[in-house]
C-alpha cells in the first residue's frame, strides 16, 4: 500500500514537471519577439569592450524596433558573460542557445574565445558574429573550410598586421623594430606573424620579439632587454590594458621610439593607464573613427553620446553594425529560422554600417577599409585610411 | 638609448627586480606570520592585497588624501577586514581538520573578489598620480621615485615588524603562540587576541602593498591579488614558511629571478622559473632556504 502511494506521488509529480518543461518551451517560441545573444565581455580584462558592445546593440536594435522591428516582431537582447575567457564564453554559448533560445549570437569580441565557440553554435546550427574577433581561424577552421555558422563585421589579423607593417615602413621609416606578443592570445600572435611577414619582405628587421602574458603588470625587465636592442620603433599588439601599462613603463625606462599595435589599443582607459604624455607617438590600427563623416555615422554618434554620454568606440560601433546585419539576415530570410538567417546573411552586399559598407567575401569576411589612429595628448586622432586591396 | 653594455643591463634588471621583489615580500610577510601561528595556507591574503589596494584608491579619489593617510587608511581598514574574516570564517573552524580549513580559505577568497566584482565593477581602475613621477638617470641607469618609495617603505615595514615581533610584549606573545598554543595558554596568553593581532599586522602589509602597487601601475582591478598572491607564497615557502626573514629574502629572490629571466633568457620562461624554484626547494629543502630541519614527532 505505502509502496503504491509512494509511486504514485512520483507519478504524479513526474508529469507535473514534464508539463512545466514543455510549457516553458512553448512560450519561448512563440513570442513576440526575436531574441537575440549577446555573447560579451561584461567582466574579465576584456570589460570595457563587452559594455560598449552591449550600448551598441541596444541602440541598433532601439532604431529598428523603432521602425517595426523585423518580420513583424520586435527584436530582444539577452545578455550573457563570458568574463573574457574562453572557457565561460563556451558556457555562455550553450546557455543563450539552450536556455534563451536565441536566434542569432552578437560576440565574442576576442578571438580565442570566438574559436572557443565555434563547435557549440555550429552544432546548434545558430549564426555568431564576432564584431571584433579579427584572427583568420574565427571563421575557417583548421583545413581551411570556411564555418557556416561563423561571420564577423570587422577586417582580419592579416590586414591589420600588414597595413601596420607598411605604415611603419612608409610613414614612420622604421628599419629596426621589436615585437612584444601577448602570449596568451591568438589575436596577439595573429597580428604579430603577419606584421613581422610583411616587414622582412618589405626589407625590415626584426631586431627582437619577447612576449608576456594577460594580467601580468611589470614589464620593466622585457621592456629593458628591448632597450638594449635599439629599435626604431616597437610593436605591441595586445589588449589595453597590459598596452597602457607597457607604454607607460617603457616610457619611464627612457625609451622614446613610436610604438604602435592594433584595434586592442582602442580604450578610452589607455590614457588613463598610460598617462597623457607617454601615449605620444604610439600609433593603431582601427575599424573605425567616430570622426568619420558619414551622414550614417554622425546620427549614430549623436544618438550614442546623447544615450550614453561618451563617444562610441570601435567596439559600440562594430556591435551596432553586426545587429544591422543580423536584421538584414532576418529580413532576407523571411522567416525566424537560425539556419536559414545564416545561409541569408553569407548573401549581404553592401549593407551600410557606421564603419563602412560590408560585403562578405567567401571566408565570411567583410571587405572594408581600415584607419590608422594616432594618439595625441590622449586624444585620438585620425591618421591615415587604408583601403582595402 | 645606450644601455648596450651587460653591467649596465644587468644593474637596471637589479633595480627592475628589486622594486618588485619587495612587493612580493610585504605580502609573503603575511603568509608567513598567519601560516606560523595556525598553520593556515591564508589563501585569501592576495584578495586582502586587492582590498588594500582599493581603501587606498578611495582615500585618494573620494577623499583627496595624500600618499601617507591613505595608505594608513589601508593599512587599518585591511587590518580591521583581516580581523573580521578570521572571527567569522577561521575560527569556529579552529579544530577542524586543516583541509576543511583550507578549502573555507579559497572560499573566503572568492567571496572578497566577487563582492568587490559587484561594488566596485570588474573595470580595472586608474590609481591617480599621487607622486608625479621624477626619473632619475645615472650612469646610464633609469630609476624613478615610485620605485624608490616602494623600496624604502618595504624596507620601513619590514623593520617596523621585526621590532613588534622580537621587542614587545605582543610580539613576545605571538612568538609563544606559534611554538606552542596550549603552552601559550596554560601562560596565561590569550590566544584568541595574540591570532586577531596577527591577522591584523599581515593584513596591513598586504594592504600596505597594494597601495604602493597602484601607485606604480596605477592599475587596480578585484582580480589583482591572484597572481601576486600565489608569487608571494611561493616566496614565502621558499624563505622557509613560518619564518619572518626568510619571507623577506623569498619575496627579494622571486622579483630578482623574474627580472633576470626575462632579461636575459625570454619573458615566456618567467612565471616557469618562478614556479622550477617552488618545486626545487621542495624537492632538496622543504623547509625552506632559512628553515631548519624539524623532525616531527610521530
Amino acid at each position: 500500500m505505502q509502496t503504491g502511494k509512494k509511486l504514485l506521488a512520483i507519478l504524479c509529480l513526474g508529469t507535473m514537471l514534464a508539463g512545466a518543461v514543455t510549457g516553458c518551451g512553448k512560450s519561448g517560441s512563440s513570442a513576440k519577439e526575436i531574441k537575440i545573444g549577446g555573447n560579451l565581455e561584461m567582466t574579465g580584462t576584456g570589460a570595457s569592450y563587452g559594455k560598449s558592445s552591449q550600448n551598441g546593440i541596444k541602440l541598433a536594435i532601439e532604431k529598428i524596433n523603432g521602425q517595426g522591428g523585423v518580420l513583424g516582431k520586435k527584436l530582444a537582447l539577452s545578455v550573457a558573460d563570458n568574463k573574457s575567457e574562453a572557457a565561460e564564453a563556451t558556457n555562455a554559448m550553450q546557455k543563450l542557445i539552450s536556455q534563451d533560445k536565441v536566434v542569432a549570437v552578437i560576440g565574442p569580441s576576442i578571438s580565442s574565445c570566438v574559436i572557443a565557440t565555434t563547435a557549440v553554435n555550429a552544432g546548434a546550427k545558430v549564426l555568431d558574429i564576432s564584431p571584433l574577433g579579427t584572427n583568420p581561424k574565427v571563421t575557417v577552421d583548421q583545413n581551411g573550410k570556411t564555418r557556416a555558422y561563423n561571420f564577423r563585421t570587422c577586417f582580419i589579423d592579416p590586414f591589420q598586421g600588414t597595413v601596420m607593417a607598411k605604415f611603419v615602413k612608409d610613414t614612420l621609416k622604421a628599419k629596426k623594430v621589436a615585437i612584444l606578443v601577448d602570449n596568451s592570445s591568438d589575436y596577439s600572435k595573429g597580428l604579430a606573424q603577419y606584421f613581422e611577414e610583411t616587414f622582412t619582405k618589405n626589407g625590415g628587421t626584426i631586431v627582437a620579439k619577447e612576449s608576456f602574458l594577460q594580467k601580468d603588470t611589470d614589464f620593466k625587465a622585457t621592456l629593458t632587454k628591448i632597450q638594449a636592442t635599439n629599435p626604431d620603433m616597437i610593436y605591441v599588439p595586445a589588449y589595453y590594458q597590459e598596452v597602457g601599462l607597457i607604454v607607460k613603463q617603457a616610457r619611464e625606462l627612457g625609451i622614446t621610439v613610436p610604438m604602435a599595435g592594433g584595434d586592442g589599443w582602442d580604450s578610452a582607459k589607455m590614457p588613463e593607464i598610460a598617462g597623457k604624455a607617454a601615449l605620444n607617438k604610439t600609433f593603431f590600427s582601427s575599424l573605425y573613427s567616430p570622426e568619420d563623416n558619414t551622414p550614417m555615422n554622425k546620427e549614430f554618434v549623436a544618438a550614442y553620446e546623447k544615450a550614453y554620454n561618451e563617444k562610441p568606440d570601435v567596439f559600440a560601433a562594430l556591435s551596432y553594425d553586426s545587429t544591422l546585419l543580423i536584421a538584414e539576415a532576418l529580413k532576407k530570410a523571411g522567416e525566424v529560422n537560425s539556419a536559414k538567417v545564416a545561409a541569408a546573411m553569407a548573401e549581404i552586399k553592401g549593407l551600410e554600417g557606421v564603419s563602412g559598407k560590408v560585403t562578405f567575401d567567401a571566408q565570411h569576411n567583410p571587405v572594408k577599409s581600415a584607419f590608422i589612429i594616432e594618439y595625441k595628448d590622449g586624444k585620438q586622432s585620425f591618421k591615415t585610411k587604408i583601403e582595402p586591396k | 638609448m645606450n644601455m648596450g653594455s651587460f653591467t649596465q643591463q644587468f644593474l637596471q634588471q637589479i633595480i627592475n627586480g628589486l622594486s618588485l621583489g619587495s612587493i612580493y615580500s610585504l605580502i609573503a610577510l603575511g603568509y608567513t606570520m598567519i601560516y606560523g601561528i595556525i598553520k593556515l595556507i591564508n589563501f585569501a591574503h592576495g584578495d586582502i592585497y586587492m582590498l588594500g589596494a582599493f581603501i587606498g584608491f578611495v582615500a585618494t579619489t573620494k577623499f583627496q588624501m595624500s600618499f601617507l593617510p591613505a595608505l594608513i587608511l589601508a593599512m587599518v581598514g585591511a587590518g580591521l577586514a583581516g580581523i573580521i574574516i578570521e572571527r567569522i570564517a577561521y575560527r569556529p573552524m579552529r579544530n577542524a581538520p586543516r583541509i576543511a580549513v583550507l578549502i573555507t580559505a579559497i572560499g573566503v577568497s572568492f567571496f572578497l573578489e566577487y563582492t568587490m566584482i559587484l561594488i566596485a565593477t570588474p573595470q580595472p581602475r586608474t590609481f591617480p598620480a599621487v607622486f608625479s613621477p621624477t626619473v632619475y638617470h645615472f650612469a646610464g641607469l633609469v630609476v624613478n621615485n615610485q620605485q624608490i618609495l616602494i623600496l624604502v617603505s618595504a624596507l620601513l615595514l619590514m623593520a617596523g615588524l621585526t621590532y613588534i615581533v622580537n621587542h614587545t610584549k605582543a610580539g613576545q606573545a605571538m612568538r609563544a603562540v606559534s611554538f606552542d598554543p596550549d603552552a601559550a595558554r596554560l601562560m596565561g596568553i590569550n590566544i584568541d587576541r595574540i591570532i586577531s593581532m596577527t591577522f591584523a599586522l599581515g593584513s596591513a602589509l598586504a594592504a600596505a602593498a597594494g597601495v604602493l602597487v597602484g601607485i606604480y601601475y596605477n592599475s587596480i582591478d578585484p582580480l589583482m591579488g591572484t597572481m601576486p598572491g600565489l608569487k608571494a607564497f611561493i616566496a614565502a615557502v621558499v624563505g622557509g614558511i613560518g619564518i619572518l626573514p626568510g619571507a623577506m629574502m623569498g619575496g627579494l629572490i622571486m622579483g630578482l629571478v623574474e627580472a633576470m629571466v626575462s632579461g636575459f633568457f625570454s619573458s615566456t620562461f618567467r612565471d616557469a622559473a618562478a614556479f622550477a624554484i617552488l618545486i626545487i626547494i621542495l624537492l632538496y629543502k622543504p623547509s625552506g632556504l632559512l628553515g631548519k630541519n624539524v623532525k616531527e614527532k610521530v
